[in-house]
């Protein structure tokens, strides 16, 4: 499974213009205990207009709820070809991600974005709960979430 | 195949649905407890005034949400503090925690998925097409088992726990088909085998960028009454080009921030709404009402669950083991059994077994539910059958004459009916010949002449298969072993004798109950547990039929009390009336349901001669609930052969009998019998009736013959007669 979502993000990363070299970075993502079942996330990144670009992760497998994830969703429509190969199990409160994503090094410092948008069933719909620049300085150091997400670092 | 579609799925997910279903019921109260909770929004106010007042008290709000129920969430951050409540829509004030309900919670994560994750869901929904063949496949036998779909709700009858089961099933069976066909639906949909498309819009090209407009000047909100909300989500607080996404009944739709204005709007889908109307017919929310009566009929699963598999016990215990039994639509031989006490079904398994050693295949069931048609490869019926009473269909054949009056047209194959009877009965075999009449009545080929076995002689069976074999071309050797039911060694404690004086000598004997095991105990095997009316079969020295008797008292009583006539050149009545206390016979025990006073408060009109008054004497001495009983007691001589005289006297004293009327025919009086008594007191018996009594008939065929014959007298102005009785229960005989 890794390593196909190695490849995958390898391949999209050749596809960027004139961009070959690219590096594994490791996205580690901690629940509060929020008191609700277990919490669909979708990990995501966008450029520097805020445009979406790509999917990095989507947990929870029942498309009916993707809705819930409302920026991903009003981005991707909850396509399945923006998905392919990169979903997992819903998240239970107080529990970890990690994922690990092939981000060209062009990404990094130029106002690209990652985003997490975070949903519970009968909770609040929590849009852009994780939204950090990708910068090399900011590796490594962990950001809190609005509601959903205790800490998120990612790491090279 | 229906039942095989019922009994499997049944028995094997038995536990599971008890689960699903009690779940299921418990979750159904809270749309109601939602509803009536939840402070509701007046019919007039609009989401921007919601809106406004909630923004009123949390200026940080980020999402309002409307349930199907009414209730208002609101979502907000206090600065970072994210906070949420239950809003009443009047105030916009809090009201309540907006978290959700942990007991809520944890029954549905039992339901959806018994706590097992993605397999446990796939177990529940597997469970929901159990539930689904189970109630198509259950709304057929009742429809079998009354008679017709006209008939679903005509009387039952039977024993308790198949009775229960068919009960409980007709009143519940539309609720539990609507259940799991939704469910089904809405497992399809989490396991993507169905794929309803998302609401989901293109954000507008051109958006306002502008900020600052009040919620009250917000034309789109104004023109959406709460009524319709479903969510309204807020733009982010920095973003000036987000926009307010509105989800209404209707659709969803971004209204700009700057301006107030629908940008853009999309209808739900007709997939959106099968899927959100399935999801509430399953659910109840936002109809509570429907959510309760689902609800309680998912309730009754648990009982179905359990009655069921008594039923399937108590089947297996009744049948013997029919191995290799061909299927109906297969068999080329049919071999249909009309057996009253089991032992025409030993001959049964003895004549299908030596034909499937000869290459046949053979399809053995009783008598009831005969549907030609069913049996598509069928070249030969056999029929065996016993006799009940004067001439009545045995137990395993109900409905067989019925279902011969309405068939068309006879089958191609040629049929062969053979009686079990005792030529000492004056209607020998007489139900058995009755079907014969019948079969050539409808012009149906005979295979073989039609034939009768005395006594189950295992002589007149061989000669019969040598028949039946030369007629097929076969060779078929019958050799009958039959096989006794376990036979219990009874003690005698004490007879009373009588009839002496009259030349009818009777005895009532009084035998001690047999210790029972725990096991036995439990399962009610042997003689642990009888009522009166139930049968003894006693088996005399030197001979393999039994006699059979019936019983006195109910193993409440603790002991075992039966009334014997001696009859000259008898074996059985000879033994049993020389029999010493402290002395033995060998005996076991013969349900016989279809004599029990049953447990309700009708009044019972209890009719007997002779020594047929035994277990009407055992219905009266159980009659703790001092239900209103009237014995009429046919006798002879009240010196001689009255029988029970103290303890009718005692009851009576007690209260456990109401009237007691002796119709004596050798006395000083003038010679009456049973018949002429009940003439006499033809308005009360006619009242009782009237009002519900059961009449229940023990004793000789010529009596039993005279009470039907008077009774009809009796209850012609009230317009009805002993048939309808029968036919409605109301009417049982235990006639020798």
């Amino acid at each position: 499974m890794k390593t196909l979502v190695s490849v995958l993000a390898l391949s999209t990363a050749l596809a960027l213009p004139g961009l070959a070299s690219a590096r594994p970075v490791t996205l580690t993502t901690t629940l509060k205990n929020y008191g609700g079942d277990g919490a669909y996330l979708a990990v995501y990144l966008t450029d520097p207009s805020g445009a979406y670009v790509r999917t990095l992760w989507v947990a929870g497998k029942k498309s009916k709820y993707y809705k819930h994830l409302t920026d991903w969703h009003r981005a991707t429509g909850g396509s399945p070809s923006q998905i392919n190969g990169l979903t997992g199990a819903s998240i239970g409160e107080g529990r970890s991600l990690k994922v690990t994503a092939d981000l060209a090094d062009a990404l990094f410092d130029a106002g690209y974005k990652l985003n997490i948008d975070a949903a519970a069933e009968d909770m609040r719909d929590s849009p852009r709960d994780i939204s950090v620049p990708l910068t090399k300085a900011g590796a490594g150091k962990p950001v809190s979430g609005r509601s959903y997400v205790a800490g998120f670092t990612y790491g090279l | 195949m229906m039942r095989i579609l019922h009994r499997w799925p049944g028995l094997v997910l038995a536990a599971l649905l008890f689960v699903t279903a009690l779940s299921g019921a418990a979750l159904s109260i809270f749309p109601t407890l939602d509803a009536v909770q939840a402070p509701q929004a007046g019919a007039t106010l609009t989401v921007a005034e919601l809106a406004a007042r909630v923004q009123a008290s949390h200026p940080g709000l980020e999402q309002i949400k409307r349930a199907p129920s009414g209730q208002i969430s609101a979502w907000w951050f206090d600065g970072s503090q994210p906070g949420s409540a239950i809003i009443d829509p009047a105030t916009g004030r809090d009201v309540a925690s907006a978290d959700p309900d942990l007991v809520r919670r944890w029954l549905t994560t039992l339901h959806r998925s018994l706590f097992l994750g993605d397999g446990g869901r796939l177990t529940a929904t597997t469970g929901a097409l159990a539930m689904l063949v189970l109630a198509i496949s259950g709304a057929v036998l009742v429809a079998r088992r009354t008679g017709g779909w006209r008939r679903w709700f005509a009387r039952l009858r039977g024993p308790l726990a198949g009775r229960l089961h068919t009960e409980i099933a007709r009143v519940a069976v539309l609720g539990l088909l609507l259940s799991s066909v939704t469910a089904l639906w809405m497992s399809a949909e989490t396991f993507e085998i169905v794929t309803i498309e998302a609401a989901s819009l293109e954000v507008p090209a051109q958006v306002s960028g502008r900020a600052g407009l009040a919620l009250t000047q917000m034309a789109a909100l104004s023109a959406t009454p709460v009524a319709e909300l479903r969510e309204l989500s807020f733009p982010a607080p920095g973003d000036p080009q987000d926009l307010f996404t509105l989800r209404t009944d209707r659709g969803m739709g971004y209204v700009d921030a700057g301006t107030g204005t629908l940008l853009a709007w999309q209808d739900l889908s007709f997939g959106q709404h099968l899927s959100e109307t399935i999801a509430m017919l399953h659910t109840g929310q936002g109809a509570a009402v429907l959510g309760l009566i689902l609800g309680l009929m998912a309730l009754g699963v648990p009982v179905l669950a359990v009655t069921g598999v008594l039923t399937w016990l108590a089947g297996r215990r009744a049948r013997p083991q029919l191995k290799d039994n061909a299927q109906a639509a297969q068999a080329e031989t049919v071999l249909l059994v009309g057996s009253e006490g089991g032992s025409t079904w030993g001959f049964a398994a003895t004549l299908a077994s030596a034909l499937r050693d000869a290459g046949q295949s053979v399809h053995v069931a009783p008598m009831t539910g005969f549907a030609p048609s069913r049996y598509r490869q069928a070249q030969r019926f056999l029929i065996l059958a016993a006799t009940y009473g004067e001439g009545d269909a045995p137990a395993s054949a109900k409905g067989f004459l019925d279902q011969m009056q309405a068939l068309q047209e006879p089958s191609a194959a040629p049929m062969a009916v053979l009686g079990f009877g005792d030529r000492s009965f004056l209607a020998f075999c007489a139900f058995a010949a009755a079907v014969e009449s019948a079969a050539r009545a409808k012009g149906w080929a005979a295979l073989l002449p039609y034939d009768t076995i005395d006594r189950q002689s295992s002589q007149d069976f061989t000669r019969w298969g040598r028949t039946l074999g030369r007629a097929l071309g076969i060779e078929l050797e019958l050799a009958h072993q039959p096989v006794l039911p376990a036979a219990q060694t009874l003690t005698l404690l004490d007879r009373r004798d009588h009839g002496a004086a009259v030349q009818v000598p009777m005895a009532i004997l009084r035998f001690a109950l047999p210790k029972a095991s725990l096991w036995q105990r439990l399962t009610g095997q042997g003689l642990a547990r009888f009522e009166p009316g139930d049968l003894l079969g006693i088996l005399p020295e030197g001979s393999a039929v039994p006699r059979l008797y019936s019983l006195a008292s109910g193993s409440q009583d603790g002991f075992i009390e039966i009334v014997v006539r001696r009859h000259p050149g008898g074996l059985t009545s000879g033994q049993l009336t020389r029999l010493q206390p402290g002395q033995t016979v060998r005996g076991f025990l013969r349900r016989h349901p279809g004599f029990h006073a049953q447990t309700d408060r009708a009044p019972l009109i209890l009719i007997g001669a002779g020594t047929g008054v035994g277990p009407l004497a055992g219905f009266i001495r159980r009659n703790e609930r001092h239900r209103p009983i009237h014995l009429f007691f046919g006798l002879r001589h009240p010196d001689s052969d009255f029988l029970y005289r103290d303890e009718l006297t005692s009851w009576r004293a007690e209260g456990k009998l109401a009237h007691l009327s002796l119709a004596v025919s050798r006395g000083d009086g003038p010679h009456q019998y049973v018949q002429d008594v009940l003439r006499q007191e033809a308005t009360q018996v006619a009242e009782a009736i009237r009002q519900g009594a059961k009449v229940m008939v023990c004793g000789g065929r010529e009596m039993a013959r005279g009470v039907s014959d008077a009774l009809t007298e009796i209850l012609k102005p009230a317009g009805l007669t002993p048939a309808m009785l029968k036919a409605g229960g109301r009417y049982v005989e235990d006639v020798y």
